[in-house]
């Protein structure tokens, strides 16, 4: 049964994938054909199609063009060198992970209040709702700046960012899951006499780790947004968001692209490995099978 | 120690017993509403007194009231923004996108393979940074609003794709069973049951694509606009260090995501008014 249904998904997915790839490659030749007329005279359809197809600088490059991109700046190039797409890969995922990590803690923390105590939970939780409506990133290049002005550079403000954005849906999802558990296993609980430590311990915190995990998966393809964003209005040199902005004015959409694909390799990886950890963790606990 | 102070920490522990206090009411629907409400106005105060008291650089952060006078001496500079970004940009985009992911989900609702292919990459896609094509969009799109349009359109698209997906789906068979007993046509069956029982996550859908919009659309000015419009005065004001002028910008962005969400959720709690999640 589980293969089977396994199976059902990995056909239509590589279906679709497949089409879109075919799709690309043919609205690459309309958007690239007036460049091409340009620079190239007298051309065959079939040369006109082929250099639609290989333009340097085109408008939308296609998907072997980005590959060979993308293998040529991670595995032929020093991973030290400012060209080299692993050196500014780290350099963001540094400041995700970072921001990532302090989030989390920031995020259980304060979910821990809020269950613990009525006025905590009554006065912050509306803010921490409301803020989830509130276009965050917009701050970003204010953040950036200003740190950068008291001295504060690099990893750190970026750090800032990610962290939060990550941190609401933490707060979210752990609040959610701390109050989980029903009525009946918290007076059982209290049967036992168990202190309210214990009853953290042994109840509301593994009763919220599937919400936790969840949360976390959305949390860290934020921090990655944010870190990238981070890069972007202070003129950084290093980073996937710095080659986005360096891509746009140079006009090396190839580049562009490379660094976007990169970004999103790296999302998938984040969310991947929380996936993972998840499956194991609440395996391990019987939660599911 | 200055007065500002010893103000400050006068109003910050007297805000924090009245609300202890106040917690404790029988009455909860008044301290519901009473309890953020003080913990907002205290904390403005603190912002407001810790600005002063220390004598911070309003290059830095500038105080609450700093801010509200700048916002209200530049009313017409904000509206121009706030029509450029929000209302041009992120609105056209966010119904071209969330309306588009609507019918594309009811086009592919019937064909199971479609379904089983789109919705993990749909799933995959909406956890990818897509706010990194706004370069590619003002590219192609040019440096006013269509661009803006346009990626929001791209990062609104595959979230609210994948709810109404899973809304369509999710019925009760038996409930479907009773449309066959009464020889229900598709199309009766998609708007009097389907659609229906569908809101609740399109509704979620609306409601995760509305901050996006916005994001979306701020982002890409980033990248290149016309000289208007609130990503452009964001970046350029920061540039200037006038950050009164930044968080009056900031100030309407979150108005507009707060007041653009809770649009969203009055609608739905007057049409899914049945759903177990609207029931108190």
């Amino acid at each position: 049964m589980g293969s089977n249904y396994k199976k059902n998904k990995v056909v239509p997915v590589t279906a679709i994938l497949l089409l879109i790839g075919i799709f690309w490659y043919l609205v690459a030749i309309p958007m690239n054909s007036e460049k091409v007329s340009r620079q190239f005279k007298n051309l065959s359809t079939s040369e006109h199609i082929q250099k639609c197809w290989s333009l340097k600088k085109p408008k939308l490059p296609t998907p072997h063009q980005i590959v060979t991109e993308m293998v040529n700046t991670t595995f032929f190039k020093k991973v030290s060198s400012k060209r080299s797409l692993v050196y500014h890969g780290w350099i963001t995922l540094q400041a995700t992970l970072a921001g990532f990590f302090l989030g989390t803690l920031f995020g259980i923390l304060l979910a821990l209040g809020i269950v613990h105590n009525k006025a905590m939970d009554l006065s912050v939780m509306p803010w921490v709702i409301a803020s989830q409506t509130i276009p965050i990133l917009a701050i970003a290049p204010m953040i950036i700046v200003v740190m950068n002005s008291v001295g504060v550079t690099g990893l750190l403000p970026k750090a800032i960012i990610s962290m939060y954005l990550s941190f609401f849906p933490v707060v979210v999802g752990m609040v959610k899951g701390l109050r989980s558990p029903d009525q009946i296993q918290l007076d059982q609980m209290k049967t036992w006499s168990a202190s309210s430590n214990q009853i953290l311990w042994y109840l509301r915190f593994p009763s919220s780790l599937p919400f936790l995990f969840a949360s976390l998966k959305v949390g860290v393809a934020a921090s990655l947004v944010g870190a990238i964003v981070g890069e972007l209005p202070s003129g950084a040199i290093s980073g996937l968001g710095a080659r986005m902005l360096a891509g746009t004015y140079y006009g090396q959409t190839i580049m562009i692209w490379s660094a976007l694909f990169a970004a999103a390799f790296l999302a998938a990886f984040l969310v991947f490995i929380i996936d993972f950890s998840q499956k194991i963790v609440l395996k391990k606990m019987a939660i599911i099978r | 120690m200055n007065t500002f102070l010893l103000l400050f920490f006068i109003i910050w522990l007297g805000g924090w017993w009245l609300n202890v206090r106040i917690s404790k009411f029988e009455n909860f629907n008044l301290s519901r509403f009473i309890v953020p409400s003080l913990f907002g106005i205290v904390f403005m105060l603190m912002w407001e007194l810790i600005v002063i008291g220390l004598t911070i650089n309003p290059v830095l952060l500038p105080a609450p009231s700093a801010i509200a006078v700048k916002f209200s001496s530049s009313l017409d500079i904000l509206w121009i923004d706030f029509v450029q970004t929000l209302v041009k940009g992120a609105l056209s985009g966010y119904i071209l996108g969330c309306g588009g992911a609507f019918l594309t989900a009811i086009a592919i609702d019937k064909f199971d393979f479609l379904k089983r292919g789109l919705l993990p990459l749909g799933n995959f896609v909406s956890a990818l940074p897509i706010v990194g094509m706004a370069p590619i969009f003002v590219m192609w799109f040019g440096f006013d609003w269509q661009s803006k349009c346009a990626i929001v359109v791209v990062m609104v698209y595959f979230p609210m794709l994948v709810n109404s997906v899973q809304g369509l789906e999710l019925i009760d068979p038996s409930r479907q069973d009773l449309m066959r007993t009464y020889n229900a046509s598709y199309s009766q069956t998609l708007l009097k049951l389907r659609l229906p029982s569908a809101m609740p996550f399109i509704f979620n859908g609306l409601k995760i694509c509305s901050t996006l919009a916005l994001i979306g659309a701020i982002v890409a000015e980033f990248f290149g606009s016309p000289i208007k419009g609130m990503g452009f005065r964001i970046s350029s004001e920061v540039g200037r260090f006038a950050l009164d002028m930044v968080w009056a910008e900031i100030f309407v962005a979150a108005m507009a995501g707060c007041l653009f969400y809770g649009l969203i959720a009055l609608i739905e709690r007057r049409t899914t008014f049945w759903h177990p999640s609207q029931q108190k």
